[in-house]
């Protein structure tokens, strides 16, 4: 039955998630101008608050949303705090998730207490990963992988205690050539050459690697299957799955930057005796208003379109449309909506004396990272239009 | 909780409308509009649906199901996939009936709801609208005065849907600077209904201009009681299900722009593989999507009785905008045959411009 209404649970641990991202909300401004230092695991409030996340699974109800409908609400509670900084941060990364999804038994096991980053991008690919030039190639007189190349934008990749690395066995085999290898850090030739300085997300850990002669044992390879597929890749398209609830998450992400940005300006606008009422007329609504009001119909249908995404997951539907739908909207609709914030305000929205031009600059990512808009509409069309990858590039 | 999941009941209602907007409403969609007229075989056609009788009580002779705005948001985005202007059409009715049972007296409904359970369409319609810039439905200029146990009507009232049969309306006029509603039966005194306005879109819903010159009516004409009537809650309703339409309306471009773009060949291949035009269509899906998860998150706080102003104003205006700008771009997708009147698409972008102004005014 359709139904926006949230469960008394839900509404509980929302509540909870705000209260401790308005903690999180005081060391934003601190982390952002000292982007040398990383928030702590736990701030000194965390002693006097019960962690929300783990009351996740307590007390549910059967009017209570399902777990990726809520995990969406929770994603976007807390970077509506701050992007980066955490009452308390969680354990694990990218790289976890690409080990649940594709890991052997054996190697969830020995890796699963890990944080793991997840490195894909190098300098010379981003959107096209089948292109890594970071290579693997067996030694089979020691059973060892050996590992050369660059990696960037590894996000985590300074705490990180290890990595899934895609790196490719056999280059002229193109996307079939590309596998996944686990590496922890402290391996010779495994070297965090630096930490990235950024437009926003200042205070968020991201990486460059550089992997020299790097070798592992044989059985670090994510899967454990080493055959090299002559078509399609069971390896590659297992790592693809991962992004199914990463996509919409991405998109939460970036939406409770946005609400913040409109809850801001929201209050700054009735301090000056502007006030947003819905449902009047052109002549009756001043244009901040206006604007205001076209600002909120864009956050309420992108934040729609992630909740539609997590539903089918909940579900047990497929949702890879829908994905790329909740992050290529989310990650227009952020940028419009900060960038109308500071409109708005005009020049209160770019003091950095406020957090406004600070979320303009943290939100700008969501349109990027984890498939950039254009390849969100490359999904969306392939699919609209029952096309195959080399039918529309 | 929250779920997009449908009923089984749900699903049967939304295949049958689908079906039946393809089957009927589409085919003759662009004869209705060249004719500015909807022949009365379709409307008795549609009639048929029970898209009214159904949801009124069975003590006037109705089907007595519960009224639902989500089931009625999934018809009007089939019907409306049809054809927009036929969609409204068909249930111009019900927005006059579905106020009376919101905020009618006993008397009203015993007197005005068995006229919507014939086996024949029966026009009755909302007048909301004016023909000012700038209208707004919270400022109206049409007034009403007290007068000894009577109310009188002065103003004028455009865009009112197949008001040359509507046998009564339900003009919203200003009594003492807020909106209010009375029933005025279509032979009232001082009545003056003008049929056939020429409009940009939705040509072929018959719309009428009401002069009312002192309009006497009685008391017991007013909605909702000593209180008078909450043309908010009305607007509301209205709004959310005129999203609805939007998305339809939207649904019927982009479908009709992927199997083109993908037969179209400029340069040697398909239109559909270069991104110029691929992207454009993704975006279109996008936004149907957006579009309709807002008119269904209004809906649903209607179904349940909740304040939907909010939500309903935000679903109206986004699927406004983002239907305008999906009609817009399906001309520019088919280019020159865009702006032909043998594609529909022409069609769809006059219909959208003119949805969008309504302001919830042909409140379904």
């Amino acid at each position: 039955m359709i139904d926006f209404r949230l469960g008394p649970n839900d509404e509980k641990l929302l509540q909870a998630t705000r209260e401790e991202a308005l903690v999180a909300r005081k060391y934003a401004r601190y982390y952002d101008e000292n982007e040398h230092e990383f928030p702590p695991d736990e701030l000194p409030e965390a002693t006097d608050l019960q962690p929300a996340l783990a009351r996740m699974n307590i007390g549910r109800t059967a009017e209570d949303s399902s777990i990726p409908v809520l995990g969406m609400l929770i994603s976007m509670g807390q970077t509506w705090g701050d992007y980066s900084v955490r009452l308390r941060r969680q354990k694990g990364g990218l790289g976890n998730a690409a080990l649940q999804a594709s890991g052997t038994p054996e190697q969830k096991q020995r890796w699963g207490g890990e944080t793991l980053a997840m490195a894909i991008t190098e300098p010379g690919c981003g959107s096209d990963p089948s292109k890594v030039q970071c290579s693997a190639v067996l030694d089979e007189k020691t059973n060892e992988w050996v590992i050369n190349g660059e990696k960037i934008f590894v996000t985590t990749g300074c705490r990180a205690t290890g990595v899934v690395v895609w790196a490719t066995v056999d280059k002229r085999a193109g996307r079939a050539g590309i596998k996944s290898f686990l590496i922890p850090k402290g391996t010779p030739g495994f070297v965090v050459a630096h930490k990235e300085k950024k437009l926003g997300i200042r205070a968020d850990d991201t990486a460059a690697y550089v992997f020299q002669d790097c070798r592992i044992p044989r059985d670090h390879l994510l899967g454990g299957d080493e055959k090299v597929a002559k078509q399609g890749s069971g390896g590659f398209r297992g790592v693809m799955k991962t992004f199914n609830m990463t996509r919409p998450a991405v998109a939460a992400i970036g939406l409770g930057i946005a609400e913040a940005a409109l809850d801001f300006t929201r209050g700054e606008l009735e301090k000056a005796g502007v006030l947003v009422e819905y449902g009047g007329g052109l002549a009756g609504t001043s244009a901040p208003a206006a604007k205001f009001l076209q600002l909120e119909a864009l956050f309420e249908a992108s934040k729609l379109t992630v909740m539609r995404a997590a539903w089918l997951a909940g579900e047990g539907k497929p949702n890879n449309m829908e994905s790329s739908v909740s992050k290529a909207h989310a990650g227009s609709a952020v940028r419009a909506i900060t960038q109308g914030c500071i409109e708005i305000l005009g020049p209160m929205g770019i003091s950095r004396d406020h957090l406004l031009e600070k979320w303009l600059r943290d939100c700008r990512i969501t349109d990027i990272y984890e498939g950039t808009g254009q390849i969100q509409r490359l999904i969306m069309a392939r699919e609209l239009l029952g096309y195959g990858r080399d039918e529309l590039k | 909780m929250i779920s997009f999941g449908l009923t089984e009941e749900q699903e049967v209602v939304r295949e049958a409308m689908r079906d039946f907007a393809a089957q009927q409403l589409r085919p003759i969609a662009r004869e209705c509009d060249e004719a500015s007229k909807i022949s009365d075989a379709f409307l008795d056609q549609a009639w048929e649906l029970g898209l009214t009788s159904t949801q009124l009580p069975e003590s006037v002779g109705g089907g007595g199901e519960a009224r639902s705005p989500i089931t009625n948001a999934l018809v009007l985005e089939e019907l409306a996939h049809g054809d927009a202007t036929l969609a409204i059409a068909a249930v111009v009715p019900s927005l006059f009936a579905n106020s009376i049972v919101d905020q009618g007296s006993e008397a009203q409904k015993q007197e005005l709801l068995p006229l919507f359970c014939g086996p024949k369409y029966h026009a009755a319609s909302l007048a909301v609208i004016e023909p000012s810039p700038l209208f707004d439905a919270g400022q109206l200029r049409t007034q009403a005065e007290s007068k000894g146990d009577r109310f009188v009507l002065s103003g004028v009232k455009s865009f009112v849907p197949m008001g040359g049969r509507a046998s009564h309306f339900l003009v919203i006029a200003s009594r003492d600077g807020a909106p209010d509603a009375f029933v005025v039966p279509r032979d009232a005194e001082g009545l003056t209904i003008t049929a056939g306005e020429k409009n940009l879109g939705l040509r072929a819903l018959e719309t009428s201009t009401l002069e009312l010159a002192r309009v006497e009516v009685p008391a017991s004409a007013r909605l909702g009681g000593a209180a008078g009537c909450n043309v908010r809650r009305l607007l509301d309703g209205s709004r959310a299900a005129l999203a609805s339409v939007m998305v339809g309306l939207s649904r019927a471009v982009l479908e009709y722009c992927v199997p083109y773009a993908k037969e179209r060949e400029a340069f040697d291949e398909a239109i559909a593989r270069k991104q110029a035009i691929a992207f454009c269509l993704a975006e279109m899906h996008m936004e149907v999507e957006a579009s309709r998860w807002l008119a269904w998150k209004a809906a649903s706080e209607l179904e349940r009785g909740l304040d939907a102003t909010r939500s309903a104003h935000l679903a109206r205006s986004y699927a406004a905008e983002k239907s305008l700008w999906i009609a817009d771009n399906g001309i520019q997708v088919l280019g020159g045959h865009g702006f032909i009147r043998e594609h529909p698409v022409e069609m769809w972008f006059r219909n959208a411009r003119t949805l969008g102004v309504l302001e919830g005014t042909v409140a379904l």
